[in-house]
C-alpha cells in the first residue's frame, strides 16, 4: 500500500490501515515520518490517558473496564499496552491482551501491543507517534498503558494529558514504586485492588505524600519549566493547582471505575480551564522537535563517521597519544558547524 | 536529512481457539519466538475465531500460530480464514497449525490459506526457521 492510500485508507477508518500505520511507526519503516507528517493536522481531538504503575498492579485489568465503561457511553476507545523486550534476544512476550476480556469482538476498541525494542530513547517518540495515528483515525479516548519502572516510562506517560499512577494495596513502608520520580507526573493516584487488606493505610500513605508535596517547594508536575512559573507567583499554585486526588477501585469487579473516569473528566476540564492543557501541549511539540533534531543530528555524525572510515583509526590514534578525545569531536564536528554557521549568514 | 533505519522485528500471535485447556504447546512455542527475537503477543485459552481475528489485525501480526489439540480445526481455522480475509489480512499474514492435526485434513486447510503445520515431533528450530524465512514482506 503507497503512503496516499494508507492514510486516506486510516483516516476513512479502516483498522487495517492503522495497525499497518503503527507497525511502520514501531519499525520507523521508510517513509513512517511523512506518513505521521500527514496525520498531525488530522489530530488534537482525543483525550489521552496514561495508566501507570508496578507490575501486577492490575493495570490492564483496570484499563480494561475502563474501555468498556467508555464504550458503554457510546465513545471509541484506543489502547496502546507498553511491554518490555528482552536486552538480550531482542523478544518479547506482550501480555496485556489477554486482560481485554470485556472488549473481546469490539473493533471500536482497538488495542494494540508495543515492546521496547531496544532504543530506549525511540518508544517515547513511538508511542507519541502511535497516539497521533489513533487520534487522527477518530478514537475519542486513548489510553497508554506502561509498567511504571523508570526514567523511560515517565517519558512515555508524557504523552498523556492525565497521568494515573496504579498502586497495590501494602506496597510497602514508603511506597516503594513512588522512588522514581513517579509521584511527580500522577495526575490522579489508584490504589487499585482496594478489597485487600492494607488498602487502608495505602491510601493514608499516599495523602502524606501528596501533603508533603504541596507544602514543599517543589510543587508542580510538569518539569522544570513549568515549575519556574509556579515559583514566581506561588499564590497562583496554591489557587489552580491540582492536588492529585487518591482514589480506591477494585478493577476486577469494576468498583470505583466510573468514580475513576469522572475524575479524570474533573482532571481534563481543569486542563483547560487553568491554561495547563495549552502549555503541556506546547512543552509535548517542543520536546518531540528536540528529540527528532537529537536523533537527526546523530544519524548526520554518524554517516560523517562512516564517510570517514569509522572510529577505529581514530581510536587508534588515541590509543598512541597522537590525539585525544576531545580533539577528533572538534575535529568531526567542526566542518558540519562550519556549514551551518555558513548558510544561517545567508 | 531524515534517519530512517528501520528497526523490523517479526510479530507474532500464538493463539488459542475454542473449547481447549491446552495451552502448554503454545506456552512453548510462545517462549521459544521470544527467545528467538520475535514479539510475541498470547491470545489466552478458550479465544473465538472473532476475538483471533480482532487481535491479529490490531496487533498487525506477521505470524498467526494457532493452536488446536481438540480436533475443532476443520471449522475453526476456516472461520479465522474468512475473517482475515473480510479486513484484508489474510494476504499478508502468514498462518501456521500447531497441534493434532490429522494427515487426512491437511489438504483442506491448506487450501483455506494454511501455510503449514506443525504436529507432534516438529522441533522448535524448524518452526522458527521456518517463519524467519517465511514472515511476509511487507
Amino acid at each position: 500500500m503507497s503512503e496516499e492510500t494508507l492514510v486516506d485508507e486510516l483516516l476513512a477508518g479502516k483498522h487495517r490501515a492503522l495497525a499497518r500505520v503503527i507497525t511502520k511507526i514501531e519499525n520507523r519503516s521508510p517513509g513512517y515520518r511523512r506518513l505521521v507528517s500527514q496525520l498531525h493536522e488530522h489530530t488534537g481531538s482525543a483525550e489521552v490517558i496514561g495508566v501507570t504503575g508496578s507490575p501486577g498492579a492490575g493495570k490492564s485489568t483496570l484499563v480494561d473496564k475502563m474501555a468498556a465503561t467508555y464504550r458503554d457511553r457510546g465513545e471509541t476507545v484506543g489502547i496502546i499496552a507498553i511491554d518490555p523486550s528482552s536486552p538480550f534476544s531482542g523478544g518479547a512476550v506482550l501480555g496485556d491482551r489477554i486482560r481485554m476480556a470485556s472488549n473481546v469482538g469490539d473493533m471500536d476498541v482497538f488495542f494494540r501491543s508495543m515492546s521496547a525494542r531496544g532504543s530506549l530513547g525511540g518508544l517515547s517518540t513511538a508511542t507519541a507517534d502511535a497516539v497521533k495515528a489513533l487520534d487522527a483515525f477518530g478514537k475519542d479516548k486513548i489510553i497508554v498503558e506502561t509498567v511504571g519502572a523508570g526514567q523511560n516510562e515517565i517519558e512515555i506517560v508524557k504523552t498523556a494529558d492525565t497521568v494515573a499512577v496504579l498502586v497495590p494495596p501494602g506496597s510497602g513502608d514508603d511506597i516503594q514504586m513512588l522512588k522514581a520520580g513517579i509521584l511527580e507526573i500522577a495526575d490522579i493516584f489508584v490504589v487499585n485492588k482496594a478489597d485487600m487488606d492494607g488498602a487502608d493505610r495505602t491510601v493514608m500513605e499516599l495523602r502524606e505524600m501528596v501533603q508533603m508535596r504541596s507544602d514543599s517547594p517543589m510543587a508542580g508536575h510538569h518539569g522544570a519549566d513549568a515549575m519556574a512559573i509556579d515559583n514566581a507567583d506561588p499564590e497562583r499554585e496554591d489557587e489552580a493547582g491540582w492536588e492529585p486526588p487518591i482514589l480506591e477501585t477494585v478493577a476486577k469487579t469494576g468498583d470505583g471505575v466510573d468514580a475513576f473516569l469522572e475524575t479524570i473528566a474533573e482532571h481534563t476540564a481543569w486542563l483547560a480551564e487553568s491554561g495547563e492543557l495549552e502549555a503541556q501541549t506546547r512543552q509535548r511539540y517542543e520536546a518531540e522537535i528536540k528529540t527528532l533534531l537529537r536523533d537527526d543530528a546523530a544519524a548526520l555524525l554518524e554517516a560523517e563517521i562512516a564517510a570517514r572510515g569509522g572510529l577505529d583509526g581514530y581510536v587508534d590514534r588515541i590509543l598512541t597519544k597522537e590525539t585525544d578525545p576531545y580533539s577528533v569531536a572538534d575535529e568531526l564536528i567542526g566542518p558540519i558547524e562550519a556549514c551551518v554557521a555558513e548558510r544561517r549568514d545567508q | 536529512m531524515s534517519t530512517e533505519h528501520e528497526q523490523r522485528t517479526i510479530r507474532c500471535l500464538v493463539a488459542k481457539v475454542g473449547l481447549d485447556g491446552h495451552d502448554r504447546g503454545a506456552h512453548v512455542i510462545a517462549r521459544a519466538f521470544r527467545d528467538a527475537g520475535f514479539e510475541v503477543i498470547y491470545s489466552g485459552l478458550h479465544k473465538s475465531p472473532d476475538e483471533i481475528v480482532q487481535a491479529a489485525v490490531q496487533e498487525d501480526v506477521d505470524v498467526l500460530g494457532i493452536s488446536i489439540l481438540s480436533g475443532a480445526h476443520d471449522t475453526l481455522v476456516p472461520k479465522i480464514m474468512a475473517g482475515l480475509e473480510e479486513y484484508d489480512a489474510a494476504d499478508d499474514t502468514l498462518v501456521l497449525l500447531g497441534g493434532i492435526i490429522p494427515e487426512d485434513d491437511r489438504e483442506e486447510l491448506y487450501e483455506a490459506g494454511v501455510a503449514a503445520i506443525f504436529g507432534p515431533g516438529s522441533t522448535m528450530e524448524e518452526t522458527i526457521e521456518f517463519v524467519r524465512e517465511n514472515a511476509p514482506e511487507r
